[in-house]
């Protein structure tokens, strides 16, 4: 528990860093070699710069419409300039040269679904482990390092054994 | 407004840069393989038939493309952009070179450096699967429907391995942005060791296995294994439209590439000296070069390897990458605790 603090306060992870807004923007070297997480490190100095969170994901709109706009000038460019000549026999689905049997949408196995759970209950476990694995120092800073660790320690465990109970019950033979 | 100028710039190089890079890569990896086995491939277009890829876009843009009766129209004419828009916007946030600062003002060689950069990764190499399975679905054909429901099956359960396998990076740097990534990774160890990522070596494993998985690559393409289900998902498709999906698959490999050199080979970091100019320029010509010698290793692998069989392709990603990449979390999670804090519970 840094001093100043009372047991129970609740805050924000840059609270136990001040800002210092005051310093001149000329600091900002991108090139220095110093750890992310400590003094001067690029969490801190990307805390304080970049406040352009709405900028950022502005030019991500304006890449995902400039990369749709182009796909689409594209598709009409070839629409103008290519052929069209539809007939009967071109439109039949491809069945390896033989007249197609039955309709295109077959089952598929339940095989397939299990997968899609697991794969949820992985891919989910990872968003939960990526925001605990940047803020491991402010943890520490609160004097909650070792409660979190274990914390995460167990969660990883629990999945672990999730993980075996599946094998160990066969659904994730092929056979 | 000037962001504004700067974003649009900025946008266009990366755009420019990507498909020149992608025109290159086709022509490379047809070389190559082609060597490998004891032929010359593509000579004729250009110089070293360097423009072969060029001449191959323009024919596909002037042939028909044909819409099976079967399909589902609006599905089926969505998904190759669906394929590319996300490949596209993956290259976003990779960092190419090092800040250049000109005239007081600095601007960084990446295009926005989001500070969610690798969620947003994991998020757009997601987006894939919905434009493999919609297309192999709405073709309302045999072939593309068994391609596209292996192609999902798979490309999840690698993505789940490769999401793992990030997270040793992350409490490594302690970061999540990529420029940020890339910065931790400038330190040297003993003063003259660069201190890579890749001393997650086991991270670095089964990423690079996982991406090939992701990326539908030898030895885990059986989304087009022609074999035994023709050319999988895009068996329905012609022309341009087969164009943009094979467009977006070495857009993909790009990305990739360029991702594992920005998470475990240190991005555009290297030795920098000379004038200011050089120093500019010296980092990115590190990172294209790392890029490649990645791509070499996937175009090597295709070369070499044969195609897996499916049961060892999902058995191996859920009984050997996922376990792996847990039990190598756990152990990175002590290794950091102890270099941060002296002792983990501390």
């Amino acid at each position: 528990m840094p001093p100043g603090r009372e047991p129970g306060d609740r805050t924000h992870g840059a609270a136990h860093r001040p800002l210092d807004l005051d310093r001149p923007t000329k600091w900002i070297d991108f090139r220095s070699r110093k750890p992310a997480n400590g003094p001067g490190g690029y969490t801190e100095r990307a805390t304080l710069v970049r406040n352009q969170y709405f900028g950022d994901y502005t030019t991500v709109a304006v890449f995902l419409l400039s990369g749709a706009l182009l796909v689409a000038a594209a598709i009409i460019v070839a629409r103008i300039v290519a052929p069209r000549r539809p007939s009967r026999l071109k439109a039949t689905p491809y069945e390896s040269g033989i007249e197609p049997i039955g309709g295109g949408w077959n089952q598929s196995h339940i095989r397939y679904y299990v997968f899609a759970l697991l794969f949820l209950v992985f891919d989910v476990e990872a968003i939960f482990i990526f925001p605990w694995a940047v803020s491991t120092d402010y943890f520490k800073s609160i004097g909650n390092g070792g409660l979190v660790f274990f914390e995460m320690f167990a969660f990883v465990l629990i999945l672990i054994l999730g993980l075996v109970y599946a094998i160990r019950k066969g659904v994730l033979r092929w056979e | 407004m000037e962001d504004f100028i700067v974003a649009a710039v900025k946008t266009v190089i990366a755009f420019a840069l990507l498909f020149t890079v992608v025109l290159l890569l086709v022509w490379i990896e047809r070389r190559i393989v082609a060597f490998m086995q004891n032929r010359l491939g593509p000579t004729r277009a250009g110089p070293l038939g360097i423009l072969q890829t060029l001449a191959d876009g323009m024919k596909l843009l002037f042939k028909e493309s044909m819409t099976p009766d079967r399909v589902e129209v609006w599905l089926y004419l969505a998904a190759p952009i669906m394929a590319l828009v996300p490949a596209v916007l993956i290259f976003l946030v990779v960092p190419i070179g090092a800040p250049i600062t000109i005239g007081g003002t600095e601007y960084t060689l990446q295009v926005t450096d989001l500070n969610v950069g690798v969620l947003y990764v994991l998020a757009m190499s997601s987006m894939a699967v919905y434009a493999i399975a919609l297309a192999g679905w709405s073709s309302g054909s045999k072939y593309p429907l068994l391609g596209s429901v292996r192609s999902a099956a798979q490309m999840i359960s690698y993505e789940a391995a490769m999401g793992l396998a990030l997270v040793p990076v992350i409490m490594f740097n302690g970061t999540t942005s990529l420029a940020g990534i890339v910065e931790a990774q400038g330190a040297t160890y003993f003063g003259f060791l660069p201190a890579w990522n890749i001393v997650l070596l086991p991270s670095f494993v089964v990423f690079v296995i996982a991406m090939f998985a992701e990326t539908n690559r030898a030895p885990f393409d059986l989304v087009e294994a022609e074999q035994e289900i023709v050319g999988g998902f895009h068996t329905e498709y012609s022309g341009f439209r087969f164009a943009l999906f094979f467009l977006a698959e070495y857009i993909n490999l790009f990305n990739m590439s360029a991702l594992t050199v920005v998470f475990f080979l240190g991005g555009w970091q290297g030795p920098v000296f000379g004038p200011t100019v050089l120093q500019w320029i010296l980092p990115v010509i590190y990172f294209f070069a790392k890029t490649f010698a990645i791509v070499f290793l996937f175009i090597w692998v295709r070369g070499t390897l044969p195609r897996m069989r499916y049961d060892q392709l999902m058995g191996f990603g859920w009984k050997r990458l996922i376990p792996v990449s847990l039990a190598w979390i756990i152990l990175a999670m002590i290794a950091v605790g102890i270099r941060r804090f002296g002792l983990p519970w501390a």
